[in-house]
């Protein structure tokens, strides 16, 4: 579990986020979605600590500053927006998500490896293990960085746009993965851009503007108060079919 | 389709076995040849005898701490320069080419100014004066948020600076007359127990740490925002690596002079064989450095008998046409920096 309580983080003395009060429950998957420059990746930065955050930010109940480093990590996994393409195989990336488990001198050990492993063949990439990252397509490496967030083996996920460079279908699989995760206990915490998506695979939307949370609730909620046509200034469209909404923006 | 260069397991041993044998072969030849031929059965001999006679003073006093000197500024330079570049996110990045050398050898000319001839001292200094580098180059690089072409030329800027320092000290004070034209392209003709001693007990001593942080190179190597998710403290982290890099290369400088181009060439040429995993690159640097530089100082030696170049020339003359080699290969650059 996250809780941000009145967060203010920002850059070179400017601030970007204007106190954001909110919670990332247990088991539940929240979708932030909000404008470009709205302060969402600033959030989620601010709760890993690479934005300096202002204010009280707890997880799994304890205050980050009793977390330094490897610690927050053992409790967060990050997978940031702009990502790197080292020259190593997918399975040694992978295996970087057991860094926050090593002690110096850092080797990774059997245990990492079968747990890489695990985390690959939960993505069906487990194939992939001695390919080189760089030979790789751009949805391949967002997977192989997504197998290496879940080997970090953390009850909390932040994902900063993972469906980027990801074909639909490969979105779709990866936003159900991701509620799987959440049935499974971890709180899942995402920015996503596509409305629809995040309405139809999150349990509860963040949205935000201008540094602000102007709304927190289910779909429906967040449906019903027009909070997306606040922010956005689109219109959201719902359909009923399969027995479940279906949403688009007009 | 991106061609990467990571091999297989299989290739990597023989790789590092044919390294391995280089590096013995290589300092064979530098204790058998030179002036004066000695066979290998004939070095033997001397070795066991002790510096009395003729070939066992050749072998104790010119040809050993010139091999060993080969090895260990080789290894060192080769290291620091896959550090710093690692650490730079930058592969144009060398000691020679950010000022690191020129730092070191500023501080070595000031100590022979002061008549602080001491080993230790010396060695200590050079240490100083790549650090001082160092941190004008990464300051700089923080303060204006300097792109990865800009940290570069910024490093040229320092090193030109340091080096005119350096110059100017050399010509105004008579005492650093002692520091021939060899320490300022670098070589090993005049290499001293004397300096060899301290110099090679800190480089052993940093290539031991700096081979235990290969994880953190790596983990460096995914981008600050990563690092910083898998629980690596990036600042402490780079801190150390550079003050690692500045030691290793220092301790070069303080017997072996200004030599450049190893930690650029050295590097380059391992990453294309093993790919950029550290747990494999690094220790192919270190043996690959130790290898090329005294191939390189045994060629020196023997191209032009009886006379002799100072091994920084032929290392500079290879070393040029790589840099410019490396920028012509930055295709999509712009987008890069």
């Amino acid at each position: 579990m996250i809780e941000a309580v009145n967060l203010r983080a920002g850059y070179g003395g400017r601030e970007i986020l204007h106190g954001v009060t909110l919670t990332a429950r247990k088991g539940e998957v929240l979708a932030l979605v909000g404008p470009n420059g709205c302060g969402k990746s600033t959030f989620l930065k601010a709760l890993v600590g690479i934005v300096p955050p202002e204010g009280e930010v707890r997880i799994d109940g304890k205050p980050v500053g009793e977390l330094p480093g490897n610690a927050l990590a053992r409790h967060l996994s990050y997978l940031p927006q702009g990502k790197s393409v080292p020259d190593i195989t997918a399975g040694r990336l992978v295996l970087h998500g057991r860094f926050p488990y090593l002690h110096y001198p850092r080797r990774y050990g059997p245990g990492d490896i079968a747990i890489a492993r695990e985390a690959m063949e939960k993505l069906d990439i487990a194939i992939l293990w001695d390919t080189p990252v760089a030979a790789l397509s751009g949805g391949m490496r967002q997977k192989v960085y997504i197998a290496m967030a879940l080997a970090q083996g953390t009850g909390n996920l932040l994902l900063d746009e993972p469906t980027t460079y990801l074909d639909i279908a490969h979105q779709l699989r990866l936003l159900t993965l991701t509620r799987a995760l959440a049935r499974e206990g971890k709180t899942v915490t995402m920015v996503l851009h596509d409305l629809p998506q995040a309405m139809e695979y999150s349990d509860r939307l963040a949205v935000m503007k201008d540094g602000r949370l102007l709304d927190v609730g289910t779909p429906e909620e967040i449906f019903t108060r027009g909070s997306l046509e606040a922010a956005f200034g689109v219109k959201l469209s719902r359909f009923r079919a399969s027995d479940r909404w279906r949403y688009y923006c007009d | 389709m991106k061609r990467s260069k990571i091999s297989s397991p299989g290739r990597n041993k023989g790789v590092f076995a044919a390294a391995g044998a280089l590096c013995l072969a290589a300092a064979a030849l530098s204790l058998c040849l030179g002036a004066a031929k000695l066979p290998l059965k004939t070095l033997w001999q001397a070795a066991l005898a002790g510096p009395d006679s003729a070939a066992g003073a050749i072998f104790w006093y010119v040809r050993l701490p010139r091999t060993l000197g080969c090895l260990l500024a080789g290894a060192a330079l080769a290291l620091s320069g896959t550090v710093i570049q690692g650490v730079l996110d930058n592969p144009l990045a060398s000691p020679g080419i950010i000022g690191v050398n020129a730092g070191a050898g500023l501080a070595v000319t000031l100590c022979c100014a002061l008549g602080m001839l001491s080993g230790w001292t010396i060695a200590g200094a050079a240490f100083g004066g790549a650090m001082l580098a160092v941190g004008l180059v990464t300051f700089a690089a923080e303060k204006t948020g300097a792109s990865r072409t800009t940290v570069i030329l910024g490093g040229v800027a320092v090193n030109s600076f340091l080096n005119a320092l350096a110059e100017a000290l050399r010509n105004l004070v008579p005492e650093t007359a002692t520091l021939s034209s060899d320490f300022r392209v670098g070589g090993f003709d005049a290499v001293s127990y004397t300096r060899l001693i301290p110099a090679g007990v800190l480089i052993l001593l940093a290539m031991a740490v700096v081979l235990t942080l290969c994880s953190e190179l790596d983990v460096l190597a995914l981008g600050e925002d990563t690092a910083q998710g898998l629980g690596l403290r990036v600042k402490r982290t780079r801190l150390v690596l550079l003050l690692l890099a500045a030691l290793l290369a220092g301790s070069a400088v303080s017997f072996a002079g200004l030599v450049s181009f190893v930690g650029l060439i050295v590097p380059h040429a391992a990453r294309a064989l093993v790919g950029s995993e550290s747990r494999k690159l690094l220790p192919l640097c270190a043996l690959g450095g130790a290898g090329f530089v005294t191939i390189c100082d045994l060629a020196a030696r023997l191209l032009f008998a009886p006379y002799e170049l100072p091994a920084g020339i032929l290392l500079s003359v290879l070393g040029g046409p790589f840099f410019l080699y490396l920028l012509s290969k930055r295709k999509g650059g712009r987008r890069n920096d």
